[in-house]
């Protein structure tokens, strides 16, 4: 079964990026497809739409959009796409995503490129559309049966969950070295604690960037992209499989917002340009305060973020600011606030408007164990976060829970 | 009630509005809010930064600061109306809000409000200017 993922776009060919897109599909099984639309077909779609652009290839997107609207075509997930720092090209985009997320079920994903877009930065999107599109029963799973293992080889930290029943039994992370040394390590930690033989686990569902190092390695039934592998694991943390929410996962090295229907992803942005708006930046900042990353959460609780300016959108300039401030003679604690916020600020302005935000907002995570950042991105949107209990093993949690499909 | 206008800095269409006894929102309306409530020692800047930023709730962080920063302004109203009155191709002495991606934003959070719209082309001569005059007191009783 080919997946046909209807692209919505806007200067893909003059940007020399259309292979590209479509190296990316074909590498996931999927297929780029254009809804058909007939010249009389645009002026109609971008009256009823309301937004008139200037450009056409806009007006055409529209057109698209309404046809797949009105069920006039029929395609399995959509990709919205148009050129970085167009200002009409992205209001147009984010519109019409929410446009084809009011009047269809389809999955959607948005992205704005660059002439330097590569493949291998839309394989995991790509991969996660035809997860939802492939793998609806296995994603409606809400119980984990058996015993099976979750591996999540993420750019920080790795982690290992063994499950039974519905339960976590055995867990363990370290830091990200060798993918399979690292994996090899928790998973040992976590099958001792929970008291079981690796010949009793019944399967394993990895995770992360490292997950096809890992799924080779280990024979996994079950290798998978983190989005959906995350969302999974973040509702069945938080107890909230059913309804909607919000999943904000500020990563090692990228952040993903993902909204979530019944568990399963139907809109999500993945940023990660710049560290200054992840966890780097935060491990960063802990470094030059001299304190452990696990510590500053604690610290920037005790401090207000607006005694101390750290504003930037690139952790180069982000440490810049953070040794200019205790330059300054700024207390730990406002500049670990400070940092805290920054990121919060940055997620909010880079990823969250991609996305129409669904309550509960649930935060997953290492991240999410460092509460100064819990309550900056509290602050930001108006609303705490939900934070489950073992919120940083989301991914590998979701990888058990999905691998007892298989059994 | 509350009667969005577009153009927003129109003096034209806020007169109307006004005269047919409803209460016209406009960039006159925002701005003055702002004049009124800054501080001593502040520069004379109508838009903050935090205006900006509230912006982003209207168009991403890829959108240009002074769309966000108009749409920060006519975005809440929109909001709040109960009616608009849109006019198109006006030249820009009669009310322009100097950047065509907030126009055209403008246009589309009205229409997506889904409230009752009053859409007037500028008139040309006398006839159209008095037709328009009809047109808009037509409306606007019928608010009523």
């Amino acid at each position: 079964m080919t997946i046909k993922i209807a692209q919505l776009s806007c200067g893909t060919e003059y940007s020399s990026v259309q292979y590209e897109i479509e190296k990316a599909a074909r590498s996931v099984g999927a297929k780029i497809v254009y809804p058909d639309v007939s010249a009389a077909d645009i002026d109609d779609a971008v009256k009823r739409f309301g937004f008139n652009p200037r450009s056409p290839q806009l007006k055409l997107m529209i057109a698209r959009a309404a046809k797949l609207a009105d069920g006039q075509y029929d395609a399995d997930a959509v990709f919205i796409t148009t050129c970085f720092r167009c200002a009409e090209a992205a209001l147009v985009r984010n519109e019409l995503r929410r446009f084809v997320q009011e009047n269809t079920r389809l999955p959607v994903v948005t992205y704005s490129f660059t002439e330097r877009l590569k493949a291998s930065q839309l394989l995991t999107r790509m991969e996660a559309l035809v997860t939802i599109v492939t793998r609806k029963e296995l994603l409606a799973r809400e119980r984990q049966t058996g015993i099976t293992v979750g591996l999540d080889s993420g750019s920080s930290t790795t982690k290992a969950v063994v499950m039974e029943d519905n339960r976590i039994i055995g867990k363990d992370w370290t830091p990200s070295g060798d993918v399979v040394a690292s994996a090899t390590h928790v998973l040992e930690n976590a099958l001792k604690m929970a008291g079981i033989e690796m010949k009793q686990v019944e399967a394993i569902g990895t995770t992360g960037y490292g997950r096809f190092t890992l799924g080779e390695h280990f024979h996994a039934k079950l290798v998978q992209e983190e989005l959906t592998v995350n969302s999974k694991g973040a509702v069945w943390l938080a107890d909230r499989q059913r309804g909607e929410a919000t999943i904000i996962d500020i990563g090692g090295m990228d952040n993903k917002a993902i909204t979530v229907r019944d568990g399963v992803p139907d809109n999500f942005t993945m940023g990660g340009i710049c560290a200054g708006a992840s966890g780097r930046f935060l491990e960063m900042t802990s470094k030059r305060l001299k304190v452990d990353v696990t510590e500053l959460g604690a610290i920037a609780d005790r401090g207000d973020w607006r005694n101390a300016k750290m504003n930037s959108y690139c952790s180069v300039f982000g440490i810049q600011d953070l040794v200019t401030t205790l330059g300054e003679g700024k207390r730990f604690e406002d500049v670990a606030a400070a940092a805290c916020h920054s990121v919060a600020e940055q997620v909010y302005e880079q990823q969250l408007q991609e996305i129409d935000v669904r309550h509960p907002i649930i935060q997953v995570g290492g991240t999410s164990l460092i509460s100064g950042l819990v309550s900056a991105v509290g602050e930001v949107l108006g609303e705490r976060p939900i934070v489950p209990p073992d919120s940083q093993y989301i991914g590998a949690v979701g990888g058990a829970l999905l691998s007892s499909g298989f059994l | 009630m509350k009667v969005f206008i577009d153009p927003p800095n129109s003096l034209v269409l806020f007169d109307l509005v006004e005269r047919f006894g409803h209460e016209p929102l406009s960039t006159m309306a925002a701005i003055q809010e702002r004049v009124d409530n800054l501080e001593v020692d502040m520069p004379p800047m109508n838009v903050t930064l935090d205006d900006v930023v509230k912006g982003l709730k209207y168009a991403g962080v890829e959108v240009p600061s002074g769309v966000r920063g108009r749409l920060a302004l006519w975005g809440p109203m929109i909001e709040s109306a109960d009616a608009a009155i849109v006019m198109d191709d006006c030249p820009y002495s009669f009310g322009c809000v100097g950047c065509e991606r907030s126009n055209l934003m403008v246009k589309y959070l009205i229409k997506r409000r889904g409230i009752p719209v009053l859409y007037v082309t500028y008139p040309e001569d006398e006839d159209q200017a008095t037709n328009f005059v009809a047109q808009t007191k037509e409306f606007l009783e019928g608010l009523k």
